[in-house]
């Protein structure tokens, strides 16, 4: 295991800047910190945001870059989330969507249930394991300069893409986004498809 | 499977297959059961269809979920045993009432041999209905193609999770004896 290094970013900071250049991609935010994020960062409809289903969020990207092969989707989600649905980068990385960007913004911790540590604060290596799964591109981001590096690969490099984002553990406020599944879906729909939204 | 009740060339994978283009299916995930070998092959064969193989079966509650949100209409296929992996996964099913088609192929029921099936496939059509979804289990294969049919148009017209249990009387099983 690797000496541990100081973190120093802060995850609001983070997901500001990656949105910042959004355009017209669409995301996908795992339960729970980075849901709160993105909408700390700007409520979008281009956004759908998880409130359940832990481990689901990478797939959910994956359905959705398999679905709209001419749309860039980029998933942003935890370290605890993303560890729960490991075996997706396995899925992913045999799938091979070139539109897909996985990017976990990992604090170490699972943060909505009292800051207990994940396995990433304990050697377990996320970029890693997505490289060895088979993604195009991957890396581990840990300061302000990497963070600006790996942006281009979350939007333009041929996918799929996986980065990690060590973020400290700094308190942020809650921000909540449309909390209603039905509305998410809807309001994502209309944005995504248009008319073909309620066929 | 290597000797079963039911004749090996059985037409209901294609009626299946068939019952999927006509429902306009896209994307089609699975986790493999010997009940779903010809209908994989089929659809892995088909340069249309959208295949996508998962490591777990809730995989693909997330996988139709996202196809449905970009526009794409999905069927999921597993074995029995692989229910229990999707009850807290099929919660962004219900919450957001979107549709879901799944095919589930059973075992631990007409015949079973292995004990450590029956857990499951006793109950999963329970577990499921538990969940929320609308379940049809079909023990004759003549009845297959409607009822898949039929669940499609529920799933996506209606937005609701749809499960078909293809019952093992319709797969058949394996005779230990031979």
């Amino acid at each position: 295991m690797a000496a541990k290094k100081k973190i120093t970013l802060n995850r609001r900071d983070v997901v500001s800047r990656i949105v910042r250049d959004r355009g017209d991609v669409l995301i996908v935010t795992g339960l729970g910190s980075t849901t709160w994020d993105a909408a700390a960062a700007g409520d979008h409809s281009n956004n759908f945001y998880l409130w359940g289903g832990m481990g689901g969020a990478a797939v959910t990207g994956l359905g959705l870059a398999r679905a709209q092969p001419d749309r860039r989707v980029i998933v942003l989600t935890g370290d605890g989330e993303m560890l729960m649905g490991i075996g997706s980068l396995a899925t992913i990385g045999v799938a091979a969507p070139k539109n897909l960007a996985v990017c976990v913004i990992d604090n170490q911790h699972y943060g909505e249930t009292g800051m207990q540590e994940t396995h990433t604060g304990h050697g377990v290596d996320l970029a890693a394991m997505a490289a060895a799964a088979g993604f195009a591109h991957t890396g581990t981001a840990w300061t302000k300069k990497d963070v600006e590096a790996v942006i281009p690969h979350l939007y333009e490099t041929e996918g799929p893409v996986f980065i990690d984002i060590k973020v400290n553990t700094d308190y942020v406020p809650m921000v909540l986004p449309l909390r209603d599944g039905t509305a998410i879906r809807g309001r994502f729909r209309e944005a995504v498809l248009g008319d073909r939204a309620h066929d | 499977m290597a000797t079963t009740k039911k004749k090996a060339a059985a037409k209901w994978p294609a009626q299946i297959f068939k019952t999927l283009k006509d429902a306009d299916i896209a994307q089609v995930s699975y986790v493999p059961d010997a009940g779903h070998a010809e209908l994989i092959k089929a659809c892995l064969a088909d340069n249309r269809i959208k295949t996508t193989r998962l490591t777990t079966e809730e995989e693909g509650i997330a996988l139709s979920l996202g196809a449905w949100l970009g526009g794409d209409r999905s069927a999921l296929l597993m074995q029995s045993s692989g229910v229990g992996n999707c009850i807290n996964m099929l919660s962004i099913i219900q919450e957001t009432r979107s549709p879901l088609l799944m095919l589930v192929t059973m075992r631990g029921e007409w015949g079973e041999f292995n004990p450590w099936q029956i857990p499951m496939g006793q109950g999963t059509a329970r577990a499921l209905e538990d969940a929320g979804m609308i379940v049809y289990h079909v023990d004759d294969a003549d009845d297959l193609a409607d009822t898949i049919y039929a669940a499609s148009q529920i799933a996506f017209n209606s937005y609701r999770p749809v499960a078909v249990l293809i019952g093992q009387k319709v797969i058949g099983f394996k005779d230990w004896r031979k």
